[in-house]
């Protein structure tokens, strides 16, 4: 941009991405092994109501009003949001200011908002039909709000794998932004741009997990705090040849995960201004990064992988065996509750796929297990197992007699149609039209 | 480091978990390079062979004997057994053991009987360090009955620490119990070395409210005294900050560990069918049968078919089995009295889910011997394994709803089942003698350090 650019480093301008995700589930309501088939309210919208106005007064809207203050300030600074359906129908509902503020965002040309499913769910795992209803269901829910059509992906907790890729490409994306995770890359770069094995149109953005994670986990290490100055000093050390830096995290970090005494928003402001000035990077949105860099090398990537915990898989959310039987439950119905054809049922059903109910069951200890307990609001992995098991059991006998509805009124409809329509066997047709044909010939 | 340790009962003469706790507490000690003088009173109600048992049987096995039954037989003519590493045990006759203190506060008569001024037994311990060789069961003759008995015990065993305080070199005096607490209080007094005091169990776990007065003040004057206390659980420590008005500063929880054993799956099994759902331990009001009943009328409503057995004895068995039959349930329920290990082993082989729904347990090993047997277990809030146990449906020991949807949920959802197995069965591995071993020798290093500043 401004710099005074030398003849050597024409190739090398570096961008910098910085993606923010957004997300709130719809937290289940406690649900007793005795009410099941009694069809009680299955999500506590009181809680969600609770939690998203005090997240919202903490973290969305100050952070909003941070980033909305340094973009006019500083027009050169860009980022992208995904925020996932099921927070965009809350905020509607609970907070519409919270929405307004990132309308505003939104008008200054300066944010592109990612595409994800609706629902924030696994969706990627249940079939691809699913799937694509949920993305375009997003994709519909973006343009209605901000009247933008998201032009690239990332799949619920950056899940992705070859086959995801090559599903979203179908879709109309241009690419997706996954977790740098080393042992795909095996040896090589997050901080360039990489390709589809199949298909060198779509692009793979990689989130640097290191540097994202180095704020989001560990931008307070005891009582001392990682100062602006000194994480932009660590993003300055890039190599020049490397033509991208995508950090991405929850946008809950500051000022929800991190409060505001911590002096994360003070934080997010010296970074952003201190790097405008180091003039070492320029802001880019996803879009434009797959737009302006070619990616040299294609990423293969066979099995699942995601930004969560130590493994980077789909451990965190089908690890063991309770979060295994929950996901082929809720997995299962599809074929019934689509039948049902009823919207009430088929709304539970996609709340009912949020990622964070899985999440809230993993049992792995240590850090990992920390990272689970801080996010969920049930006292063990167990609680939340039996209470989504629950809600399921509960759901299944819901979906089962709208299911025998449905039949009845497709078996009234076929009774009114073979009125209308009596069937001549098959026999007795060929043997008129023979007939026919004999008296036809005969004259 | 040499460690002065009371205790009350020592494997195999044991009948709740202190014994246990002792045993794999000074095995990990020793193992630390803790030199362990442990003294306990000889069970003399046990048959004769078991007193050759317990010399044996013990894997620490160094004995020193020492016997208070004569009086004319002066302590400082211990004779010595075996000396092996650093582990010496002193026996001191006795003839009670402690959980049948239950039976303490019940008649009225002897509460009565006790009820005289914590200082006579002072001026007692005091008297001990003067005439030392004088010390008969005639001085504290108490015909009462059984609760007054073991409070003579108590005192008579506070004696013999005075003789043992004189007779041996040690840094630091850890007792377990309030059994013990007049025994630690005397040596100290002789000794001015720094006292641990170990609440294994409170008499508010024992009993509730209607715990022994005079119980209770023992306990007070060994929490008061001791320079530092030992709790079992953070429960324990609540218990103590609430109601015995002690210093939180004052407390360290160390929790229990358990001993490793090999994971057995026995091959006799009951044949109640699919689904039994088991309590076991005593039955006394402490151990919360009452929510059991209750929770298994309302699975049961669900679940016609679910078996339950409660195994074990205790002061409150006739009264649940009443109410069993109250409720007309008794066709589900079997009561199996007392049972021996390797009939535990063999209820715990058919069992669903092992239930706990304590009303206050300190710590609560139980437990985690189902799950050394690979059943997964339902415990409530108010224990101490639960601080340390994160692998288990935990409920408030009143919430009988609660509880009856946490046996409903392990019986219904099979991976529910799966997972609190296997995950338990990790984590018990972690719940080791030797972390406790450690952080007490940290506490004993810190008190020594802190009397001899050199």
């Amino acid at each position: 941009m401004n710099s005074p650019a030398t003849s050597t480093q024409t190739n090398s301008t570096q961008h910098l991405v910085l993606y923010f995700q957004v997300h709130q589930p719809r937290r289940l309501n406690k649900i007793n092994f005795f009410s099941i088939g009694t069809h009680p309210e299955y999500f506590d919208d009181a809680l969600n109501a609770e939690i998203i106005q005090r997240v919202a007064k903490d973290c969305y809207l100050p952070a909003n009003a941070l980033l909305l203050d340094l973009i006019k300030k500083h027009p050169q600074i860009k980022v992208c949001f995904s925020i996932s359906g099921v927070a965009l129908a809350q905020f509607e509902q609970y907070v519409p200011e919270v929405l307004h503020s990132f309308q505003a965002l939104a008008k200054t040309g300066n944010v592109e908002f990612l595409c994800e499913t609706n629902c924030h769910s696994l969706a990627s795992l249940i079939s691809a039909d699913e799937f694509q209803i949920q993305v375009f269901e997003h994709a519909e829910n973006i343009y209605r709000h901000f009247g933008l059509r998201p032009a690239v992906f990332r799949n619920t907790e950056l899940i992705y794998s070859n086959a995801i890729g090559t599903q979203v490409a179908q879709m109309g994306f241009k690419g997706m932004i996954t977790d740098g995770v080393d042992r795909v890359l095996d040896g090589r770069s997050s901080f360039r741009l990489y390709h589809h094995p199949d298909n060198n149109a779509f692009k793979l953005l990689l989130r640097s997990n290191r540097l994202s994670d180095d704020i989001a986990f560990r931008y307070m290490q005891g009582a001392s705090v990682l100062s602006a100055e000194r994480y932009v000093n660590w993003l300055n050390h890039m190599p020049v040849n490397e033509p991208v830096i995508t950090l991405g995290m929850d946008y809950e970090t500051f000022g929800e995960h991190y409060k505001k005494p911590s002096g994360i928003f003070d934080f997010l402001r010296g970074m952003l201004t201190r790097i405008v000035k180091d003039k070492k990077f320029i802001f880019s949105t996803p879009s434009e990064v797959m737009n302006e860099v070619a990616s040299k090398q294609s990423l293969n990537i066979d099995h699942a992988i995601s930004w969560a915990d130590e493994r980077k898989d789909l451990s965190a959310w089908l690890g063991n065996d309770m979060q295994r039987d929950a996901f082929d439950m809720v997995k299962s119905l599809e074929n019934s509750v689509k039948r049902t054809t009823n919207t009430a049922l088929l709304t539970a059903w996609r709340a009912l796929q949020t990622s964070d109910h899985f999440y809230y069951m993993c049992t792995k200890k240590l850090n990992d297990g920390d990272v689970h307990a801080y996010f969920s609001h049930y006292p063990s992995p167990y609680e939340a197992f039996i209470n989504y098991m629950n809600v399921m059991s509960d759901f299944v006998i819901r979906v089962k007699s709208a299911s025998a509805q449905a039949d009845l009124t497709e078996a009234a409809k076929q009774n009114e149609y073979e009125r209308q329509h009596p069937q001549v066997p098959f026999w007795a047709e060929r043997k008129s039209a023979e007939i026919r044909q004999e008296v036809f010939v005969s004259h | 480091m040499k460690v002065l340790m009371f205790g009350w009962e020592f494997p195999p003469q044991i009948s709740g978990g202190l014994g246990t706790a002792c045993y794999g507490l000074t095995q990990a000690l020793v193992r630390e390079d803790v030199d362990v003088l442990f003294v306990v009173p000889k069970l003399m109600g046990n048959e004769p062979d078991n007193g050759s048992r317990l010399l044996s049987a013990s894997e620490v096995g160094i004995r020193q004997v020492v016997s208070t039954d004569s009086a004319d037989q002066p302590f400082t003519r211990f004779r010595h057994f075996m000396k092996e590493g650093s582990f010496t045990t002193f026996e001191i006759p006795s003839t009670l053991s402690t959980y049948n203190m239950a039976h303490l506060h019940e008649p009225v008569q002897h509460i009565e009987h006790w009820n005289y001024p914590l200082n006579v037994a002072e001026t007692a311990v005091e008297k001990t360090t003067v005439v030392t060789q004088s010390i008969s069961g005639a001085l504290y003759d108490f015909k009462g009955g059984y609760g007054p008995q073991l409070i003579e015990e108590v005192f008579r065993y506070a004696n013999v620490a005075s003789e043992i305080a004189i007779a041996e070199q040690f840094d630091i005096i850890h007792a377990h119990d309030w059994m013990t607490y007049p025994a630690a209080i005397a040596a100290k007094r002789l000794s001015s070395k720094p006292m641990v005091v170990h609440v294994h169990a409170t008499e508010f776990d024992r009993a509730g409210q209607q715990g022994s007065e005079m119980v209770y003040t023992i306990e007070r004057e060994g929490l008061d005294e001791a320079d530092k206390i030992v709790a079992v659980s953070e429960w324990t420590k609540r218990i103590m900050v609430d109601r015995y008005d002690i210093d939180p500063d004052k407390i360290v929880v160390v929790h229990n560990g358990v001993i490793p054993e090999e994971r057995t799956i026995t091959e006799t099994k009951q044949n109640l069918g699919s689904h039994v759902v088991t309590f076991l331990g005593r039955i006394t009001y402490q151990k919360g049968p009452e929510y059991f009943v209750e929770a298994a009328e309302k699975v049961l409503t669900l679940f016609p078919d679910v078996h339950f057995i409660m195994a074990g004895s205790g002061d409150f068995l006739p009264q649940i089995i009443e109410k069993v039959a109250r409720m007309k349930l008794s066709s589900q329920f079997h009561f199996t009295g007392f049972l021996k290990k390797h009939e535990i082993d063999q209820v715990l082989a058919s069992t669903s889910v092992y239930v706990m729904p304590s009303v206050s347990e300190p710590f609560g090993i139980t437990p985690l011997e189902a799950i050394q047997r690979n059943v997964p277990i339902i415990i409530s809030n108010q224990s101490g394994v639960s601080e340390v146990m994160h692998h288990a449906l935990k409920v408030d020991f009143w919430d009988t709803e609660a509880l009856s949807q946490a046996i409903c949920s392990v019986l219904h959802y099979n991976s529910l089942s799966r997972e609190l197995k296997r995950n338990a069965g990790k984590a018990i591995d972690l719940i080791t003698w030797e972390k406790a071993a450690q952080r007490l020798n940290n506490l004993y290093y810190e008190l020594t350090s802190n009397i001899h500043p050199n």
